[in-house]
């Protein structure tokens, strides 16, 4: 177990390394660099830099290194300093920015996939022991609307019938008087009142999935041979059914978090702009929209790096689940 | 699932006969003699849905092809009198008692208590709704010069189907335009992917090697990643100077350079797997030469895989573009795609008391809907042999 573990991490370093790359790409991607947009706001400032000035500036910023060179320097202050450079938009460091807003995204993400499993894996269950009742159906047809309706319409239908049904212009994720208060019990506790709105707008088309899924492996299961076994020995249905076929059929579910957590990170980004919703979302979208680079290119690096590695945490849950799987399998 | 032929044939038959009773043999051996695409077709046709799914889609996108001809206004045809018109009633039995759908024209007024816009029907007159009126002119795919509506109203009169935005401009119109855009980013956005996945892939898999273990973890990057924020950012990185038809093969690109890998994995992983299957051993021990192998019996089967995977990416690109374009990074005005329609939605207060600028959604998910029934259809029918 040790082992895969410490393997699985191997593996995890060129794709952290695949990820920092493309951000720092990203970040160059614009024309001009970090030193134009800081002489055009000197300028405005009043202070006006010449020719000689703005050459040492750029040897201060390194920007007269080549490319690679520049990549080395930035993942240093990242890795060394955790220093992701500075938001000249918000003229602070992005650090302080991502620190705001990332524990908020990770929430949604997470409880996202709490909501998923909690609602799919019961719903599941029932539906492939109640094969074609008017319950399966009905789950049927809601998992095929759910699986094609995206997210942030799904946001735009929620926020219009809230605003016609009880005149509420805006689904935020705090009451007013907490907006701005700083962290308190009452605080945590109006989160947890308003934060299922997002989760569940962003959890339907995932648990729509789910559901189809578990389904599926659930009724695979239960024509299985020891299925009979186990009931012509007497073991009661409602044993027999959770001792062994869902236990079987649960694990996808872990499985799936892979490419389960990628669409629910995009999700979030779309239904917090359209909710307003102060996570990530909105940041990086104002952030591209003026070009404040080192901002954009580190969420998407933050966002990327906490993607995989939740990947990673559910495959090793995903052994640790199902002894059937031997490492070297799961390996590829 | 069962892929070797065989069994699958005489199982199939097993089950023919024993509801026939030995009387249809001609059947049975219609089925014995049939192609495989032929099997494919039959096992398709039993999918409800998906025959369903294809009408209606091919009726959106000859929609979309002959848009300027369907829709009763062009794209940009404003009405200054009907600002946010709600959609027009449409009345199917006329005075007289006969069946003549006709609307009425309408009336702007200043609601006095709400100092809002609102619109009277004026049943002095009557339009009626016909077809191939002559209307507008407009150049059916910028070159054939027409003034023929499928759809509309004589001169006087107005029908806004899904009523109008806020510049006074018919929302239908515009919703069928915009699938134009919509709807072709898709089948462009998954050829592209496609395309640079096959090549991509068979690099990978014809070099072997450091090369092959680079392009795979390439792809486990680009799988495990969130698309939107890369997607956001690379649209957001393209000049607001470029045109329409610029921005949209940029998109399409962009769309595709992030989404290749996911293709790239079924492509490859599907004919590494039907290279070990039990019939290619089969034809290999019965003489056939490597080039019959592949065209004879990989291609067909890896062929319908593929299609089956395509069919089921298609949706996503759809809804990348309308995402990018709804955000406002994406395709922009005067540009109309589903995206840029939504983008109006996005005041709340507004849509609260036009409640029809969010039919762009309704067209958004049926048709994802209906690719997804597609591909489920596909899937079903691409290994015509597999018992069900």
């Amino acid at each position: 177990m040790i082992t895969y573990i410490a393997r699985r991490i191997m593996v995890l370093i060129p794709l952290l390394f695949g990820i920092s790359v493309i951000s720092f790409v990203l970040i160059q991607l614009p024309p001009g660099d970090y030193l134009t947009t800081l002489i055009q706001q000197l300028e405005q400032s009043g202070t006006t830099v010449d020719a000689a000035q703005a050459e040492q500036l750029r040897i201060l910023y390194g920007l007269d290194k080549p490319l690679p060179e520049q990549y080395w320097i930035w993942m240093r202050k990242i890795l060394l300093h955790r220093d992701f450079g500075t938001s000249y938009a918000y003229g602070r460091p992005v650090r302080a920015l991502l620190a705001e807003r990332v524990p908020l995204t990770m929430a949604v993400s997470l409880l996202t996939v709490v909501f998923i499993w909690s609602m799919a894996v019961p719903i599941g269950i029932y539906s492939a022991t109640h094969q074609y009742t008017v319950f399966d159906y009905f789950w049927t047809f809601v998992g095929f609307i759910g699986l094609a309706t995206p997210s942030f319409l799904l946001a735009l239908l929620v926020l219009w019938f809230a605003f016609t049904q009880f005149g509420i212009a805006a689904v935020g994720l705090f009451s007013p008087e907490y907006a701005y208060a700083s962290w308190s019990v009452a605080k945590l506790l109006d989160l947890l009142k308003r934060i299922w709105v997002p989760v569940a707008i962003i959890g339907l088309s995932g648990t729509a999935g789910m559901i189809r899924v578990m389904r599926g492996t659930l009724l695979d299961e239960l024509r299985k041979q020891y299925v009979t076994t186990a009931r012509a020995k007497g073991l009661s249905e409602l044993k027999l059914l959770f001792k062994y076929p869902v236990r079987v059929a649960i694990n996808p579910f872990v499985s799936t978090i892979g490419w389960m957590l990628p669409g629910i990170v995009s999700g979030e980004l779309l239904v917090s702009m359209v909710l307003n919703i102060p996570t990530t979302g909105p940041l990086l979208f104002s952030a591209l929209m003026s070009q404040d680079m080192f901002l954009a290119g580190s969420i998407v690096m933050i966002l990327s790096t906490l993607t995989v590695i939740g990947t990673l945490i559910s495959d090793i849950l995903l052994v640790w689940l199902d002894p059937r799987i031997r490492y070297e399998e799961v390996q590829r | 699932m069962n892929r070797f032929g065989l069994i699958g044939r005489k199982k199939a038959a097993a089950a023919q006969t024993s509801e026939t009773v030995g009387v249809d043999k001609r059947k049975r051996v219609r089925f014995y003699f049939a192609s495989q695409w032929q099997l494919i077709w039959w096992r398709f046709r039993q999918h409800r849905l998906s025959m369903t799914a294809a009408p209606v889609l091919t009726v959106m996108y000859l929609f979309a092809v002959f848009c300027e001809f369907v829709t009763p206004y062009t794209v940009l045809k404003d009405f200054p009198a009907y600002k946010l018109a709600p959609p027009s009633k449409i009345h199917w039995i006329s005075k007289e008692g006969k069946f003549q759908p006709y609307v009425y024209g309408i009336k702007g007024a200043l609601d006095q208590a709400t100092f809002r816009r609102v619109y009277v029907e004026d049943e002095s007159q009557v339009y009626p709704v016909q077809f191939l009126v002559r209307g507008e002119r407009y150049r059916l795919w910028g070159l054939f010069p027409s003034d023929r509506h499928l759809i509309g109203v004589r001169e006087g009169g107005q029908i806004f189907l899904f009523g109008t935005d806020r510049l006074g401009r018919d929302l239908f119109s515009r919703v069928i335009y915009g699938s134009r855009v919509s709807l072709t980013i898709g089948l462009v956005g998954v050829f592209l992917s496609f395309v640079l996945g096959l090549t991509i892939g068979g690099v990978s898999g014809y070099f072997g090697g450091s090369v092959d273990s680079f392009i795979q973890r390439t792809i486990d990057l680009l799988v495990s990643v969130p698309h939107l924020p890369l997607w956001m950012t690379l649209a957001a990185a393209l000049p607001r100077t470029w045109s329409n038809v610029q921005t949209y093969f940029a998109i399409t690109v962009i769309l595709s350079i992030v989404g290749w890998a996911g293709l790239a994995r079924v492509v490859r992983g599907k004919l590494l797997a039907l290279r070990e299957e039990d019939f290619t051993m089969a034809a290999r021990v019965s003489g056939a030469s490597e080039w019959r192998i592949i065209t004879k019996h990989l291609l067909p089967l890896f062929l319908s895989y593929v299609i089956v995977s395509i069919t089921l990416s298609i949706p996503g690109m759809i809804l990348g573009e309308t995402a990018l374009s709804f955000i406002g990074l994406g395709m922009q005005p005067p540009a109309v795609s589903w995206g840029t329609l939504l983008q109006d939605a996005m005041r709340v207060a507004a849509v609260a008391h036009s409640p029809w600028m969010l039919l762009p959604c309704v067209f958004v998910i049926v048709t994802v809907l209906m690719f997804n029934f597609l591909g489920d259809g596909l899937r079903d029918a691409a290994d015509p042999y597999s018992v069900r």
